[in-house]
């Protein structure tokens, strides 16, 4: 921070219109707070909390952009709060802080983000080939950096919150998993060892085809992770490979294994836990993919 | 049945960081009912601010490592205070631990062989820090987070447990909590409890910890009438951000001073020349010409005092403010900008050069950054069996940093992404194996519930007094002045009397509002909390008449290794007091002993 720039913000008074209310409706509250050098909109918040609201309602954790609690949308923009300066923002007008509006409001400035949760469970999760006793993995760092781009993800369901798919039609959150899942199922079938196919359950359970990628996620992650472009493009064209492979077809066929259908895969996954889904994949209800062509193909 | 929301487990996990999803997977896998709560959401606790990696002797960059190497470090770097066979377990069982993680989906860092990188870190022999770049903790949390929802665990998010349950053996037999979103409790029955609620770092000013370190699974503990040890083994990180304050007390990294970083004074000097101890003396150089060239030539000449340990730095720092020669907000300088280029800066301190960036609007590749020690971890916690986590008291089981005794006066780094791992599974299996075992139905008192309940919402009958943001900052300047880096006996005498004081305020702190989503309620409760956690530190502080690792006496500098080098401090409630006694440290069997003894 330059002196400059300290002394000019020391002197103002900050008009904050932070939005109060519950599920029944609210409205925004000015509260003017003298503005101090330095700080992020939490901090502002934090501050009008200890000052003039103690009951303000607000999720927060590190404060360091590494937990993605405090998603909020600030002059309208979605964006963490810890991450927001002040002095990135005019503060001669009014600032308004409102909860992220894909969600519903539990309290002022907190909603209820559990959509994301139930949609986690439903994802079938990471299932590696057997290892030998004392073998280990190896994979090489070009083949985990695809994955871990994806990984970095802090769970602030920001890309979740704009997402027009679910933003504006709540009735889509049946049948959409939304950018956020849709990175954590590109990352699933991009893991070097992974042996379950998803492909299927990724169109036609997690609503893939309604994204028209309009890049709305990719442009808030706070993260920078290319959802767009590296997730949800690359899984497109990897379903519509998994639906019309004529060879991968026949060769099912020949060999007697059943095509995996939404129908089967789903089921094993319906179950509660992981016991009951690694005895429904050995009963043969889901088809293991071939490592090597996994790795062939990348 | 109780008027309150219940719900009956085998096994009820409070903390839902690296250790309690651990335990829970372990817990669900052996068959026991297993349910977390947690005061955050899902995935958002502090084991995601861990950057540097998880500790284990994996051997894939040094084939010459091994547990037993590791086993010395940890116990060399813990100043003889650990508990060994905590030590040897953690350095026996976190090489399996790590590469369970892999079984379960986690992309660690890849060597050309295609094993898992290992990095260098201080206080460790070899390069053996597992890692992914430098968010090693969120991949470990994302990790057990799948792993925990995939077995099945039920999960309790945002729930502020207030005390636990006993039943009328004595056990612990479960918890009243309160839904932060509604105001309304909820009742856990249990017929085993594991804490893995982390640290205590909120009850100082300065701290790299979130606002959920408030100490709630110590002081449950305590109120069950636990143990706790050592609670005055405090480890503050020399370099903290102290300015602007959106970044008080988050983490400078031990890389900006490795990679050339200086330490000034408002003067411009570079202070830490004069504060070269005798013990230090040999190997440290004197003189800014030798402490230049060490950074090209290792050999020939001595590390510079910048790299001193970090208990002699965050000394040196706080000696300096002392006397009027610190920063404009109470620090001192760390300049890299003067050392290297910015493209040099840039590229070896990515995440530092975005931290000063983003939240302080410095370049560092320009600037000198302000710093100051900040809170960092608590070595001391919850005294626990080495091999099955229980607490002292029937029932009760910890692991992570809430659980004492792994890393004794001082962790090193690494060391507590592995801890969560290790004794997280010894915590779900100790509790999972204590549950089954136990016959009979979970029984909920409910006067104990009704008294829990009560006393939750008596501060909203408290009109007019303080509110509990202003009593948290009396007992963060109290913890910050009196019970900080260096600690005399006036000043710790002086903490006690005021810590007296604040426990009878924090106790009629008044809340407005209602009980909805209500932080300035939540945050009166966890104020009990961090009280009866600062009484405890505060007073193995005042017996620990040594130094030693991170507890620091300006009045008796050395460490005693004949007397007080060979206890723990150990604190829990008589009658309605925190109090505090000294037990001597497990004996630690011969063939161990041996392994310290070899030669570097």
């Amino acid at each position: 921070m330059s002196p400059e720039t300290v002394t000019v913000s020391t002197q103002k008074t900050l008009k904050m219109r932070l939005w109060r209310g519950d599920e029944s409706g609210g409205e925004f509250t000015e509260y003017q707070i003298p503005a101090q050098e330095g700080e992020v909109v939490l901090d502002v918040v934090h501050r009008i909390q200890a000052e003039d609201a103690p009951d303000l309602a607000v999720r927060w954790n590190c404060k360091a952009g590494k937990c993605g609690s405090c998603s909020a949308e600030i002059n309208g923009r979605p964006a963490l709060m810890c991450m927001t300066r002040m002095s990135t923002l005019d503060i001669d007008a009014p600032i308004t802080v409102s909860p992220m509006r894909g969600f519903p409001i539990i309290r002022d400035l907190v909603t209820d983000v559990s959509y994301n949760y139930a949609v986690a469970r439903r994802i079938p999760p990471f299932q590696p080939p057997a290892l030998a006793e004392g073998e280990v993995f190896r994979m090489q760092q070009i083949d985990v950096d695809r994955g871990q781009e994806f990984r970095k993800c802090i769970e602030c369901f920001l890309c979740q919150n704009v997402c027009h798919v679910i933003r504006d039609h709540e009735d889509n959150k049946e049948s959409f998993a939304g950018p956020r899942f849709f990175a954590r199922l590109a990352e699933l079938e991009m893991h070097p060892l992974d042996t379950l196919d998803r492909r299927r359950l990724v169109s036609e359970q997690f609503g893939l085809g309604l994204c028209n990628i309009t890049k709305c996620c990719t442009e808030v992650c706070p993260e920078g992770i290319h959802i767009t472009d590296n997730a949800i493009i690359p899984l497109k064209e990897r379903v519509v490979d998994a639906r019309y492979d004529p060879v991968a077809w026949l060769g099912r066929k020949i060999t007697g294994k059943p095509n995996p259908t939404p129908a089967n895969v789903a089921a094993a996954y319906a179950s509660e836990t992981l016991e009951d889904q690694l005895s429904a994949r050995k009963a043969g209800q889901i088809e293991p993919r071939s490592v090597a062509s996994e790795v062939a193909s990348s | 049945m109780s008027e309150y929301e219940t719900h009956i487990v085998d096994v009820l996990i409070i903390g839902a960081g690296g250790a309690g999803l651990r335990a829970a997977a372990e817990a669900s896998a052996m068959g026991a009912t297993t349910a977390v709560v947690c005061k955050s959401l899902l995935g958002k606790a502090h084991t995601v601010m861990a950057e540097g990696g998880v500790a284990a002797a994996l051997g894939n960059v040094w084939p010459e490592d091994n547990w037993k190497v590791h086993f010395r470090d940890t116990m060399r770097g813990g100043k003889m205070l650990n508990n060994w066979r905590m030590a040897q377990l953690h350095a026996q069982e976190s090489p399996e631990r790590v590469l369970e993680l892999e079984q379960w989906g986690a992309l660690f860092d890849r060597t050309p062989d295609g094993l898992i990188l290992q990095r260098d870190f201080g206080g460790h022999r070899y390069a053996r820090l597992a890692h992914v770049g430098d968010r090693t903790g969120l991949e470990l949390l994302r990790t057990v987070q799948h792993r925990a929802v995939a077995v099945g665990i039920q999960v309790f998010m945002e729930c502020k447990i207030v005390r636990l349950l006993h039943d009328q053996e004595g056990h612990v037999s479960g918890a009243v909590g309160l839904w932060r979103e509604t105001g309304k409790f909820v009742v856990f029955g249990a017929k085993s409890v594991i804490l893995a609620t982390g640290g205590v770092g909120k009850m100082y000013k300065f701290t790299s910890n979130s606002w959920e370190g408030t100490g709630d699974g110590h002081a449950l503990a305590l109120w069950a009438g636990a143990d706790l040890i050592d609670m005055e083994c405090i480890q503050f990180h020399p370099t903290g951000m102290i300015w602007p304050p959106s970044a008080r007390g988050l983490l400078v990294t031990e890389g900006v001073r490795g990679d050339g970083g200086i330490l000034k004074n408002r003067d411009n000097e570079r202070f830490m020349f004069n504060y070269i101890s005798e013990y230090f003396k040999a190997e440290t150089s004197d003189t800014i010409e030798e402490a230049d060239q060490w950074y090209g030539n290792k050999r020939d000449f001595r590390r510079p005092p910048e790299l001193l340990p970090r208990d002699e730095v965050a000394r040196a720092i706080n000696s300096e403010v002392k006397a009027g020669r610190g920063s404009p907000h109470g620090g001192v300088f760390l300049d890299i900008a003067s050392r290297r280029s910015a493209e040099d800066i840039k590229r070896r301190l990515p995440s530092m050069y975005h931290q000063f960036k983003e939240l302080a609007d410095v370049d560092i590749t320009k600037d000198a950054m302000e710093i100051g020690p900040t809170c960092h971890y608590i070595m001391g916690g919850i005294r626990v069996d080495a091999d099955s986590t229980a607490a002292t008291v029937p029932g009760l089981f910890a692991a992570g940093e809430v659980a004492g005794g792994l890393h004794g006066a001082n962790r090193l780094g690494g060391n507590s992404l592995s801890d969560l791992l290790v004794f997280g599974r010894r915590a779900g299996i100790g509790a999972a194996d204590f549950a089954l075992s136990k016959s009979g139905k979970v029984e909920i008192d409910e006067s104990q519930v009704e008294a829990i309940t009560q006393h939750a919402l008596s501060f909203f009958d408290h009109e007019g007094r303080e509110n509990a943001y202003s009593a948290h900052q009396t007992l963060q300047n109290t913890m910050q002045e009196l019970v900080g880096i260096i600690r005399t006996e006036p000043e710790l005498l002086e903490a006690k009397d005021r810590l007296g004081e604040l426990e009878e305020q924090a106790g009629v702190v008044s809340v407005e509002g209602h009980r909805q989503f209500n932080p300035g309620w939540h945050l009166a409760l966890d104020l009990e909390a961090m009280v009866a956690v600062a009484q405890s530190t505060t007073l193995g502080a005042i017996e620990r008449r040594e130094s030693r690792g991170g507890h620091t006496r300006e009045d008796f500098p050395l460490p005693d290794n004949e007397t007080l080098g060979k206890v723990n401090m150990v604190t829990s409630i008589v009658g309605d007091r925190v109090t505090v006694r000294s037990e001597a440290l497990p004996e630690m069997p011969p063939e161990l002993r041996e392994l310290l003894e070899e030669a570097h």
